[in-house]
């Protein structure tokens, strides 16, 4: 074995050669069967897509770096269940690109915060979290208040989405701007758009409390309001969901 | 700088930098409307500066043909510079970050610096600023040692470094405004990770051309570290990066993966990127400097064969062991589990050979600081690497992972390895590079040193207190068979620790900022010579071992 690696070190590209065929394997054997194997992810036919606003909010999200201090994803231990609520399936991450489990809990689990409080309290909590829990060491995010939120563009972003395998349906990017519009406009007739898109159930308010004015705390608030909420699979006994 | 280059290729670098502009340009108009538009802007400002120098230098002479019996290093000595350049900025937005979480008001009240979007800066600036500018630095110079061969042009270098840190630019700059994929340590969106593609194959092909120069007949064992370093970086980086642009207009992207198939990719890449980023690169590091440094060849050859293969091929593995308990199936959890444990076995076998390398020079170690640093990072390569693949453990991971244990287990890995190690090779090889007897001074290593290690133990116990504290307090029930401790009860208890961790982080910076002061003190009183000659004969440290012979 060594005799062999002494003339295998003389040959630049049998080291290189080498290199790649011993380090490919792991990544091979670990990571095709996941999109091959079946049972990997759960069925859920109730599981919608993110709404044009849910997915703008989930990008601000990225954008501000939330997943560092939180993760959304509730593993199958006790007291995290106990903590959080069930624990997460496949299943309802599977339009997340990227996922956002997370890998740190400087703050509490997300996965399933959607409903747990109030859009006011989310409101003021992002606007001052030490406002609304005293010992908070979150920072504050009160400029989303005052930033309108960009609309013009979310045709482009289903449309990116959906070339990656999420089923948005061409009405859904046509309309995508005027649903955003509307789902944090109760009162507007782009109100309407938004359950024919995606359905009686979605939230339609106006998630900041100004009914007028688009911005980005709408669409991060009518993001963690459907945190946990796309499909009920994880409330279901576990042989329903086909594990 | 300029000057060194031949004319064929100070005109082939104008036409490369016009083409950046261009790049640039195309990028600013259809980014007007998106952040993109400001990166545009950035790269048409590197393109110009760059288009300005060349043209300054244009008209120097031509170096001779002689050229090719001297190692070419100002790559390396730039590169050392920038390195620690990025290390005093990095370490700095370190310690703000931790700051941050004792008083969370430290965001002025604007978005660029609150929490999640400077901690990004900060890794990437430690890891690629730092971390990758040592590694491209310390490896070219490796490379022509342990191949007796000087490197094959002027220009690819410096393509190379200029265009390796216009990607850590545009990541850092870019987290700042908002842009991120928000995957860790791939935080960088399409066309910056594009870019970097570009500069790792110019990388690559710098060491291909260089070892078929080589007068060495034998590869040394630190290039094959710096090799899979390469390689394996290059294929985890584009696999994982895989995405689909909103527009050409659009900064942000959406990746090909999703849910549990993102999870797994993710973290195949995240680990490896500490493997081979984290720690393949510094091992070669470790296998040239260490040796060089004791004059002593590596303890054991075999040794060193078998760790290289191990670390190979068990860390792909490995991946798995950051998605324990979760949707992941079990499976894939469980090979992820046992073969972070086997990991061990190469990873102390590496640890062990460097350290035992250094048995009968300690008393070089008792007076020379910076060998003493590269033996503490053998030291913090070893316990790191058992409290890895502890933590590997299902059992153990249901407690460690979300908690501050893993972040102590990070700074343990890189404050203690990454880091040391590559001041060890720094302060090693400025006097080398610049021709000097030693440091400027001996004394403000040895004051460096202490900072670093002093910095290193109390941050990591730090973490690792507060860790275990929060793992417990989130699990203990009552008496009543309720859940002992709300999420607000840890956080209160945490503050003590991130106090002391911010305070740890501070010594380790202070000790960067007297190393910069020290190197750049070294480098002003050096005198101005030609570079080092490509050497006739063998190196008697790196060949010398008795155990360099044929295998039976
Ligand atoms: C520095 C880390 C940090 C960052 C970054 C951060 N948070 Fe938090 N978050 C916390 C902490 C700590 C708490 C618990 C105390 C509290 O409620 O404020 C918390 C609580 C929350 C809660 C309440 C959860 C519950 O179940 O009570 C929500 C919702 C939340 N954060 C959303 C966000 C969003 C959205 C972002 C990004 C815009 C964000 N956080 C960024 C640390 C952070
Ligand atoms: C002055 C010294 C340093 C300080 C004060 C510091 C501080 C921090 C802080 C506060 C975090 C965030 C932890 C959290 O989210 O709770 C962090 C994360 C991180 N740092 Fe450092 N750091 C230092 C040096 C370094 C160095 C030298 C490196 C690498 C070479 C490094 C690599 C990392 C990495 C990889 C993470 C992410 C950890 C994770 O996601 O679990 N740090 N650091
Ligand atoms: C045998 C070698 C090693 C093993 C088996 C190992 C294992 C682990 C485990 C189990 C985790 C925690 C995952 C989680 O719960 O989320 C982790 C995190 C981490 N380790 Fe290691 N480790 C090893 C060596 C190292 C070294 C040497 C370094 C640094 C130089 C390092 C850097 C990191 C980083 C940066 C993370 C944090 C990832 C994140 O969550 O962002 N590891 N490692």
């Amino acid at each position: 074995m060594f005799g062999f690696h002494y003339r295998l070190e003389r040959k630049a590209i049998g080291l290189v050669l080498a290199i790649i065929g011993v380090a490919s394997i792991g990544g091979i054997v670990e990571i095709a069967p996941l999109f091959t194997i079946h049972q990997t992810v759960e069925q859920a036919p109730d599981m919608r897509v993110y709404t044009p606003l849910e997915l703008a909010g989930r990008n601000i999200y990225i954008r501000e770096g939330c997943y560092s201090c939180h993760s959304q994803m509730i593993r199958t231990l006790r007291d995290e269940v106990e903590r959080y609520g069930p624990y997460s399936l496949a299943v309802e991450s599977k339009y997340d690109h990227p996922m956002l489990w997370g890998s740190k809990r400087t703050g509490p689990d997300l996965a399933r915060v959607g409903g747990k409080y109030s859009d006011e309290w989310h409101v003021a909590h992002l606007n001052n979290p030490r406002a609304v829990m005293p010992e908070s060491i979150m920072p504050a995010y009160a400029w989303l208040s005052r930033t309108a939120l960009r609309t013009d563009d979310l045709g482009a972003q289903l449309k990116a989405i959906r070339a990656v395998g999420v089923p948005y349906t061409d009405d859904m990017i046509a309309n995508a701007p005027a649903d955003a519009y509307g789902q944090a406009a109760p009162d507007s007739p782009d109100a309407e758009g938004v359950t024919k898109h995606y359905g009686a159930a979605t939230n339609v308010r106006a998630f900041d409390g100004v009914p007028g004015s688009l911005t980005e705390m709408d669409a991060l608030v009518a993001y963690l309001q459907i945190l946990g909420r796309l499909t009920d699979a994880a409330h279901k006994p576990v042989a329903a969901v086909g594990r | 700088m300029i000057g060194q280059l031949t004319i064929g290729e100070r005109q082939f670098a104008l036409v490369m930098l016009l083409a950046l502009a261009v790049i640039g340009f195309a990028i600013a108009v259809a980014g007007r409307d998106d952040l993109l538009g400001g990166h545009g802007a950035l790269v048409i400002l590197v393109a110009l500066a760059g288009i300005f120098a060349v043209i300054h230098g244009y008209y120097l002479p031509a170096p001779s043909e002689q050229r090719f019996e001297r190692y070419y290093d100002d790559p390396t000595k730039v590169g050392i510079i920038v390195a620690m350049g990025w290390a005093v900025f990095g370490l700095f937005v370190g310690d703000w970050v931790a700051w941050l979480l004792v008083y969370p008001e430290l965001t002025f009240d604007a978005g660029w610096s609150s929490f999640g979007r400077i901690r990004p800066v900060h890794t990437t600036s430690v890891i690629f600023g730092f971390g990758g500018n040592a590694l491209i630095a310390t490896s070219l110079y490796v490379l022509q040692r342990t191949s007796r061969a000087r490197l094959p042009d002027q220009l690819s270098p410096w393509f190379v470094l200029f265009g390796y840190n216009l990607f850590c630019l545009l990541a850092v700059t870019g987290y700042m405004m908002g842009i991120t994929q928000s995957k860790e340590y791939a935080e960088p969106e399409w066309y910056a990770d594009i870019w970097l593609v570009i500069v790792w194959v110019v990388y690559f092909s710098i060491y291909l051309r260089t070892l078929a120069r080589r007068k060495e007949p034998h590869i040394y064992v630190a290039n094959w570290y710096y090799m899979a370093f390469i390689l394996v970086v290059a294929i985890l980086h584009i696999v994982n990066n895989l995405a689909v642009p909103v527009s050409l207009g659009h900064a942000k992207s959406y990746s090909s993966f999703s849910g549990v198939q993102d999870a797994m990719t993710q973290w195949w890449y995240g680990h490896n990127a500490v493997a081979f980023f984290l720690t393949a690169g510094f091992l070669g590091m470790m296998y040239y400097y260490l040796p060089k440094r004791a004059n002593r060849p590596i303890f054991s050859y075999r040794l060193s064969i078998i760790s290289f293969w191990g670390i190979t091929f068990f860390y792909m593995w490995a991946g798995s062991h950051h998605l324990h308990y979760t949707a992941l199936p079990h499976w894939v959890q469980t090979l992820g589990m046992t073969f972070s444990v086997m990991l061990l076995v190469p990873s102390w076998a590496s640890a062990a050979n460097a350290l035992l390398t250094l048995n009968g020079a300690w008393d070089k170690v008792r007076e020379d600081a910076t060998l003493r640093f590269m033996m503490v990072a053998a030291v913090f390569y070893g316990l790191s690497t058992f409290e890895g693949s502890f933590m590997a453990i299902r059992s153990v991971n249901s407690l460690s992972h979300y908690t501050d244990w893993t972040v102590g287990h990070v700074h343990a890995g890189t404050l203690g390895w990454v880091a040391m190690i590559t001041f060890g090779a720094i302060y090693a090889s400025v006097p080398w590079l610049w021709k000097r007897e030693s440091m400027y001074s001996a004394r403000l290593v040895e004051v460096h040193f202490w900072l670093a290690v002093a910095g290193t133990i109390v941050y990591v116990f730090a973490m690792w207190n507060s860790g275990i504290i929060q793992g417990l307090m989130w699990r203990t029930y009552s008496e009543s068979g309720t859940l002992a401790y709300s999420f607000v009860d840890s956080l209160v208890a945490m503050r003590p620790y991130y106090i002391a961790r911010a305070v740890g982080g501070l010594l380790f910076l202070i000790g960067a900022v007297v190393g910069c002061y020290n190197i750049w003190m070294t480098i002003r009183t050096a005198p101005r010579t030609a570079g080092e000659a490509v050497s006739a004969k063998p190196d008697s440290v790196l060949v010398g071992t008795p155990a360099l012979q044929p295998g039976e």
